[in-house]
């Protein structure tokens, strides 16, 4: 028998083992997620980022201006009470690259994170939270009286 | 150039409010003289560690206002720790500030 061959042939089918592994979620990665902020819709950014279809929860709570006189400043605020959350990202729905930014928690994070993004024009706000292998999300508009893209 | 913040226990719970500097360029705008687009530059990452170790880290796109604003909370840290809190931009400028737990 000839033994060699035959580990050589195994040990070939372990990397090719793990070459498939390698494709997995950009969000395990530490580097930035560019073909997230590259996506053009919401659903794919989410897709991108966590390889999840999103599903809507009333435990993402989204904390947006009704109207923001500045498009180019609008507050937001996401919290949840789900448990082990890894991940909570913000999108808006009407800018050519809707992800805005994403927020990567350790164990020592709790789940409630603020910051100001940029809106182009009225449209839906999305907050996405990723805990337990699921996409939770809250959606709100936000009515945009000056844009903060352009200028 | 530090980066400002704040680091306040409530209760068991650190809140951490940071201001970073950056013109959060969108690669959207048109410059009025020249007609072309002003290139996108922005700050694509900040991350805070306390005793070296990574507390909450945060993925920022050119959609994130000029300078950007942040707020967190994490559990763990004590009243007089340090939290080190860095950025790095899309051309690799780092940026970086401490902020102690008050």
């Amino acid at each position: 028998m000839n033994l060699t061959n035959l580990s050589r042939r195994t040990v070939l089918s372990w990397f090719a083992y793990l070459g498939a592994l390698s494709v997995i979620p950009s969000q395990l990665f530490a580097a930035w997620p560019k073909d997230a902020f590259n996506s053009e819709a919401v659903n794919d950014a989410i897709s991108e980022l966590y390889g999840q279809a999103p599903q809507d929860s009333d435990r993402v709570k989204l904390k947006v201006p009704e109207i923001a006189e500045n498009g180019a400043v609008v507050p937001v605020t996401v919290s949840t009470a789900i448990e082990d959350v890894e991940s909570i990202s913000v999108y808006v729905e009407g800018n050519p690259n809707p992800l805005a930014a994403t927020f990567e928690l350790t164990p020592y994070a709790v789940a409630s994170v603020a910051t100001r993004i940029k809106m182009g024009e009225t449209s839906n706000v999305v907050a996405a939270v990723y805990a337990n292998g699921n996409v939770y999300t809250a959606t709100q508009e936000v009515k945009v009286t000056i844009g903060g893209c352009g200028g | 150039m530090a980066i400002k913040g704040k680091a306040k226990m409530r209760g068991d719970v650190v809140q951490v409010k940071v201001l970073m500097k950056h013109i959060m360029e969108t690669g959207l705008r048109v410059d009025a003289t020249t007609g072309e687009k002003v290139p996108a530059y922005h700050i694509t990452e900040a991350t805070c560690y306390w005793n070296g170790e990574e507390v909450f880290r945060t993925n920022l796109g050119p959609a994130v206002s000029k300078n950007p604003y942040l707020s967190f909370k994490i559990k763990g840290p004590q009243v007089g720790d340090t939290l080190n809190f860095t950025s790095i931009d899309s051309k690799g400028e780092t940026d970086s500030g401490d902020f102690i737990v008050k």
